[in-house]
């Protein structure tokens, strides 16, 4: 349904020609115009107009719709990760916009088509999505609207406990048995039940299910190793009825998809604004559209003081990359030269950059990036710097401009891909089956009331006590939600008896 | 589209949480502020689906860019919602809310949460009335009712839109999705109309707060009752040892200082009954609002026999709230309750303060008159 108008066809070809020219390697794009309102829709469902149905996508939609009509914001284009890819245009966008956003697209469809994070994506993902929906209605119609909506809440509050780094080597197996103590498995089969008491005496039956219990508890902890992907940890053993597990893998495969978009957002932004601004600048604009591109162009890069623009960052990254292995300016020469005369007329003449870049798209994510390319040079030429909230002003106020400073804060900021590390230590906690779950604190607690009710959450699908050990206000702390009531107890040393309390219950 | 199922779902839990915090909206005064017409905008905080995420309430940091001048505001490397790709306003801070509550729905709330019965408005005039006129536009119609206007406008902006307009041949040819036509459009006129007037006591013993109970009860009280009648006029009137009538703005505003002269209000409020709503075409609700002192128990006296000789034929319900002051709480109240204690159509009611604004609305709109 490619709907553009001939003048905007004639273009995208022109655009498409060059994307491909320049080295560009792009799955088929199809673009379609769209209004304001739907483009808002479809955003609303990430980009997946077939997707579920669910209260979410309606706030977005309310959210999104309302700030365009107030004016406060503006969707300008749209991308979807498939092949062939989908891309969305707004109405009523002047040409020279359109021109823009379709060299942009190209830019990234050309990333999602490279990128090794990308690799393993399902790239009929549209399809999938209806499946998921059709599925998902299916288990409405059999347990009601309330019921569905209720779990998938659930599900989502777990969304972002899934291994990002996973993604390469495909889903977490998960082989092990959950221990269970099962009478069943020694019991002798009683065919008259008056005979029960003299084949399986209750006294030796106890005393065997204790031993067979104090074995469980000696035994390597389950899971042998912490698991970090927890949703598929769930759908595997949490006690749920069949369709909560097929929702449960819905939302699971969801997560997956997103997530490389997450973890690459800075470079795939820098690379598409990177190709945008070439093609345009270099093939595409007439006289009279150079003005308003230079606007335009500026408007999507403009870093606000104190914010973070991935378009930025990543276009300044690539420019530098390319700058850099055009001139030759790497390598143990250049590390070791400490003549700033000659590091500033460093020129190699290697002519480099184009291939280093395309590199560089292939093989990095956000961290890897920013982490190998982010140099001193570049933090001072971009006056980068590191701010702090200043508590006796309640300001925000620059603490330092340090180079190694700033690239620690950016790298903290993705590490993870700005979510909090949480992994299953013990799914057999205190040998009850118990759930616990270890915060790898970084240096920033968690939220606490959102804490609280995520692990209500983890509780209702689990259906045992849930634990969660973290860092909270600079202390060691186990959190505890027993399915009716929360108790924390602090894990310092000198403490140490108050710290587990459970074995006093157990007594 | 789904959207739409989406929507009115989240519109729906909406209207839950505002359920659940009805007394918090009830009491608040800036739900009132945000009226556009029909709808009452709401802020809400977000909903949120929990989830384990970091917290901001430690050292705030991140990297900046630029001389470091002013004063660098808070967002820790966030794209800016609703311009990204696919994950667009994947992350975002914490937003209010504001949704948008129609008055009718918000009567319904009402109605619901104090279970207030419905109103049987008095006499025979409860008719509608349907009038047509051709006022609309539909896609389809009798030729004789064709548009030229609307379907040239169409056929052009049909050719414009894909491409094909030539400024030079400026030739246009509509097709049949172009054609425009007249429709009639019915409109209802209610017959059955009420008004309100609302009277209250701006001597000097009725201040800010006592003010402020009065315009959260009045505008409950107008939205209950223009759900039951279409058409629902509003009058207003202040006294201290005068009356005078005035305009919404000014009543609630107006502070004098002197004595109190209830009968004053009540005999401007018998002339504009008189002058302008006949009780037999009109619903009438007078309500008054004062702290309860009077100057004189002959005046009161005079109030008790406008009332009773005045008012009780002609009226719905005639409605007195006694809102307590910090100089404490008059004797009007009682002088009424002695009165009329058992009169189905006096409702009386005491507002200690804010909190109790619920339960005097349920006092004036319990019986269903």
């Amino acid at each position: 349904m490619a709907n553009l108008s001939l003048e905007l066809e004639a273009e995208r070809k022109k655009i498409s020609q060059v994307a491909k020219n320049v080295g560009l390697d792009c799955f088929e794009t199809i673009f379609e115009m769209v209004n304001f309102d739907q483009i808002s829709q479809f955003a609303s469902y990430g980009g997946f107009p077939v997707r579920y149905p669910h209260w979410r996508f309606g706030m977005e939609y309310e959210q999104l719709s309302k700030s365009y009509e107030y004016g406060l914001s503006k969707i300008y284009e749209m991308v979807i990760n498939t092949d062939p890819c989908y891309a969305y245009l707004m109405e009523g966008n002047s040409m020279m916009d359109q021109k823009l956003v379709m060299a942009h697209v190209y830019g990234h469809c050309d990333f999602f088509k490279n990128n090794i994070w990308f690799s393993k994506t399902n790239r009929k993902m549209m399809d999938q999505m209806a499946n998921h929906a059709t599925r998902i209605r299916q288990y409405i119609d059999r347990h009601g609207y309330e019921e569905v909506e209720k779990f998938i809440d659930l599900c989502l509050s777990l969304e972002n406990l899934i291994d990002r780094y996973s993604i390469l080597n495909g889903p977490t197996q998960f082989t092990e048995k959950k221990p269970q103590v099962r009478e069943s498995d020694f019991v002798f089969q009683v065919e008259k039940s008056y005979m029960k008491n003299y084949i399986n005496p209750p006294d030796v039956v106890a005393e065997f299910k204790k031993d067979q219990m104090q074995k469980m508890a000696d035994k390597a902890q389950f899971p042998a190793d912490p698991v970090r992907d927890i949703l598929t940890f769930l759908i595997h053993y949490a006690p749920l009825e069949e369709w909560q597990q097929d929702v449960l893998s819905i939302i699971k495969d969801e997560s997956y998809y997103f997530a490389p978009q997450g973890m690459t957002k800075t470079m795939n932004e820098g690379w598409a604004s990177y190709w945008h601004s070439h093609i345009m600048t270099k093939h595409i604009l007439n006289d009279s559209e150079i003005v308003d591109f230079a606007d335009h162009h500026a408007g999507a890069m403009f870093m606000k003081i104190g914010g973070y623009n991935p378009y930025k960052v990543g276009i300044e990254l690539m420019r530098e990359i390319e700058e850099r292995w055009n001139k030759g300016k790497f390598g143990r020469d250049w590390e070791e030269c400490d003549d700033v005369n000659e590091r500033k007329h460093w020129d190699k003449k290697l002519n480099l950059g184009l291939e280093k870049i395309f590199e560089v798209r292939k093989i990095y994510n956000d961290v890897t990036f920013i982490d190998e390319f982010l140099t001193e040079d570049f933090c001072i030429r971009n006056k980068m710097f590191v701010y702090k909230m200043n508590k006796e002003t309640g300001r925000f106020e620059v603490d330092t401009r340090d180079f190694k400073a700033i690239k620690a804060q950016l790298l903290f900021q993705l590490t993870n891909f700005g979510q909090p590390i949480i992994r299953i230590e013990n799914a057999n906690f205190e040998n009850r089956g118990e759930l616990l779950l270890r915060h790898v604190h970084e240096g920033l607690d968690l939220q606490p009331n959102y804490m609280d009710a995520t692990m209500k959450n983890l509780n209702k699908l689990w259906k045992r006590p849930v634990n969660m050990i973290t860092v909270m206000d600079n202390e060691p702390q186990l959190f505890r939600f027993d399915g009716k009531e929360y108790t924390k107890h602090s894990l310092t040393e000198n403490n140490n008896s108050q710290a587990e309390p459970s074995h006093k219950d157990s007594e | 589209m789904p959207i739409r199922e989406d929507q009115n779902r989240f519109k729906s839990i909406v209207k839950g949480r505002v359920r659940d915090d009805f007394k918090k909206y009830v009491t608040n005064g800036e739900l009132i502020g945000k009226r556009e017409d029909e709808f009452v905008k709401i802020p809400l905080p977000r909903i949120d689906i929990p989830t384990f995420r970091y917290g901001p309430k430690q050292d705030q940091q991140g990297v900046g860019q630029g001389e470091g001048e002013g004063d660098p505001q808070q967002g820790q490397g966030q794209g800016q919602p609703g311009s990204g790709k696919g994950e667009a306003g994947e992350n975002p801070g914490e937003h209010m809310l504001e949704v948008e509550i129609s008055l009718e729905e918000l009567a319904e709330i009402l109605g619901e949460k104090l279970q207030l019965p419905r109103i049987l408005p008095k006499g025979t005039a409860n008719l509608v009335t349907e009038k047509t006129r051709y006022s609309g536009i539909a896609p389809v119609g009798p030729e004789g009712l064709r548009k030229f206007k609307q379907t040239y406008k169409k056929a052009l902006s049909r050719y414009i839109s894909s491409g094909n307009y030539n400024p030079d041949d400026p030739v246009i040819i509509p097709i049949r999705s172009d054609y425009q036509y007249r429709t009639m459009k019915k409109t209802q006129k209610p017959h059955t109309k009420a008004v309100v007037i609302y009277m209250m006591d701006v001597s000097g013993s009725m201040g800010e707060e006592q003010k402020e109970i009065v315009r959260l009860e009045s505008f409950w009280i107008n939205t209950w009752l223009k759900k039951h009648y279409k058409g629902l006029d509003t009058r207003f009137i202040i006294h201290d040892a005068a009356a005078k009538e005035v305009d919404e703005n000014t009543f609630f505003k107006t502070s004098e200082s002197g004595g109190t002269l209830i009968s004053s209000a009540y005999k401007l409020c018998q002339q504009i009954i008189d002058a302008e709503y006949p009780a037999d075409e009109w619903n009438i609700y007078p309500f008054h609002f004062s702290d309860g002192d009077n100057w004189s128990g002959e005046d009161t006296r005079l109030c008790v026999q406008l009332i009773k000789e005045y008012f009780l034929p002609r009226v719905n319900v005639f409605s007195y709230g006694q809102v307590e002051s910090k100089y404490g709480s008059g004797q009007f109240l009682k002088d009424l309750q002695k009165e009329f204690g058992d009169d189905d159509q006096v409702t009386l009611s005491q507002i200690e303060s804010r909190d109790k604004i619920l339960d005097s609305i349920k006092d004036f709109l319990g019986k269903g008159k």
